[in-house]
């Protein structure tokens, strides 16, 4: 072996810390959308709008379960050592966001699945017999369905507050290092969720009470933004420097056009149009909305770990 | 139960790097990567100009963020010494650990786990000193027990100044630069 540099150059860690790439943003994006998804769908469940027969309560369990999945495989493409990943299921560490949050998923699979069980596919209901004797079980109890909502409602929210507090949890990292993340990837998860339901939604009335529903998330997103850059910049040094990363350092161009301006300020005023009936509903705005929410992801995750206490390690 | 912490001597050290190829060679630490490593650090303006040479690595934290974050428990306190290990069967590559310390001390070993200084605890265990006090040719790196009253480390910390790296960290980190 011939090296001779003898100051550190770990690779990921120097100049500075890059061990997450594209993969754990888009797990956390799409954490907070299926998290967003379960509140909706369990929500329709609870308040029995589940008996018109066009409610996307239906649908969404089936999206939910694809996109999940799609999620949790680029948790695993993360993995550097990636055949020890049964190691997640032989321990429950409470200290560690990481590993409740893997046995969340594991709780979220059979709750979604459960809703899903009301409106099962054709090929299943045909191959399985046995399922629809369980979705004709489930048709019959009112109760047990609003259950099911409630369990969705409560498992959506763990999920959407646990993708932010992966994060918070993390006091090295001064820009990650606050509570209010996890209510701000929880309300953003909302909001592409409700985009997503008010672009797909077969429903006029769901449609448009998705669309108000978004306003407000979008609304509510942008004060947690403002609370959680508050909060930084009325904290310490390393804390102030962590804020002006989005606000005018390396990630601002990033922070204010897609995820401010075009993420949040343009779909909010088109919505804003379309549900006063000015304008017609189009996809537009709900694809702004869910890019908008998959590039904040990012902009945390990279500009987190750009934040740091010390430049001189 | 003891409690394992390095004082360097500040004063002493000119940085010459033995300690970083001795760890290297004892540890078999793969090329490209350092499990302990030099920083200079010079500060103010000349004429008032200080200069301090740190010889750094793992600070074996009485508070662990890497330990507490870890979802496989494959970062753990060592039951001698408490010493920060990390058992290689066990972890996943998650990279957490590498996220929560704030001294970016950890790294990913091409193997796929997470890597770092060990305190050379199988050469502690034997009775010897760590590979890089043990070459250190300025004798400015001293180990031992925080627990033990009558240790070096122990009268050095009464009689020296010294500081920790970022302890408003909160980590309350055991090297010690002796000033």
């Amino acid at each position: 072996m011939l090296e001779l540099t003898t100051t550190r150059h770990n690779p990921m860690i120097d100049p500075s810390l890059h061990v997450w790439s594209w993969e754990i943003p888009l797990y956390l994006f799409i954490g907070g959308l299926v998290a967003g998804m379960m509140i909706i769908s369990g929500y329709f469940l609870f308040s029995k709008r589940y008996k018109e027969i066009d409610c996307v309560c239906y649908s969404l369990p089936l999206i939910s379960l694809i996109v999940l999945s799609i999620g949790m495989f680029s948790l695993f493409l993360d993995l550097e050592h990636k055949l020890f990943v049964w190691r997640l299921y032989t321990t429950l560490k409470i200290s560690s966001p990481m590993s409740w949050g893997a046995w969340i998923l594991i709780l979220v699979y059979p709750v979604i699945i459960a809703n899903f069980l009301m409106n099962p596919l054709k090929f299943i209901e045909v191959k399985f017999p046995q399922i629809t004797k369980l979705t004709t079980f489930i048709h019959q109890r009112p109760r047990l369905i609003q259950n099911i909502g409630i369990v969705n409602m409560i498992l959506g929210g763990m999920l959407g507050i646990y993708t932010g507090v992966l994060l918070s949890a993390m006091g090295s990292r001064p820009l990650w290092n606050s509570s209010i993340l996890s209510i701000l990837f929880l309300v953003s998860g909302l909001s592409g969720a409700a985009a997503f339901v008010h672009m797909i939604a077969q429903n006029v009335k769901e449609r448009e009470l998705l669309a108000k529903a978004d306003n407000s998330f979008l609304i509510l997103e942008l004060f947690v933004i403002m609370l959680l850059l508050v909060g930084l910049l009325t904290t310490s040094k390393v804390h102030i420097a962590a804020a002006r990363l989005l606000l005018d350092g390396p990630f601002a161009a990033q922070f204010w056009v897609f995820v401010i301006f075009l993420g949040i300020i343009v779909p909010l005023i088109i919505q804003l149009l379309a549900v006063n009936h000015k304008i017609k509903h189009t996809p537009v705005a709900p694809v702004m909305v869910i890019i908008g929410g998959l590039i904040l992801r990012f902009i945390i995750v990279y500009a987190g770990q750009f934040s740091k206490y010390l430049n001189v390690l | 139960m003891a409690r394992f912490a390095m004082a360097i001597d500040t004063k002493k050290c000119v940085g010459c790097m033995d300690c970083v190829v001795a760890c290297k060679n004892e540890n078999s630490v793969p090329e490209g990567y350092n499990r302990d490593w030099i920083v200079t650090i010079t500060e103010g303006k000349y004429p008032d100009v200080h200069l301090e040479i740190q010889s750094q690595r793992c600070n074996h934290c009485d508070n662990t963020p890497c330990v507490e974050c870890c979802p496989t428990g494959a970062s753990h306190v060592n039951d001698v010494g408490a010493v920060v290990l990390v058992d290689h069967d066990k972890c996943i590559g998650c990279k957490a650990c590498l996220a929560a310390c704030p001294y970016s001390a950890r790294f990913i070993n091409p193997e796929g786990y997470a890597d770092k200084c060990t305190f050379c605890i199988h050469r502690v265990e034997k009775g010897e000193m760590p590979a890089c006090v043990n070459v250190c040719p300025t004798h400015c790196m001293h180990f031992g027990d925080l627990d033990d009253p009558n240790s070096e480390i122990n009268k050095l910390l009464a009689s020296r100044k010294f500081h920790q790296l970022l302890p408003e960290a909160g980590t309350n980190p055991r090297i010690f630069y002796l000033t």
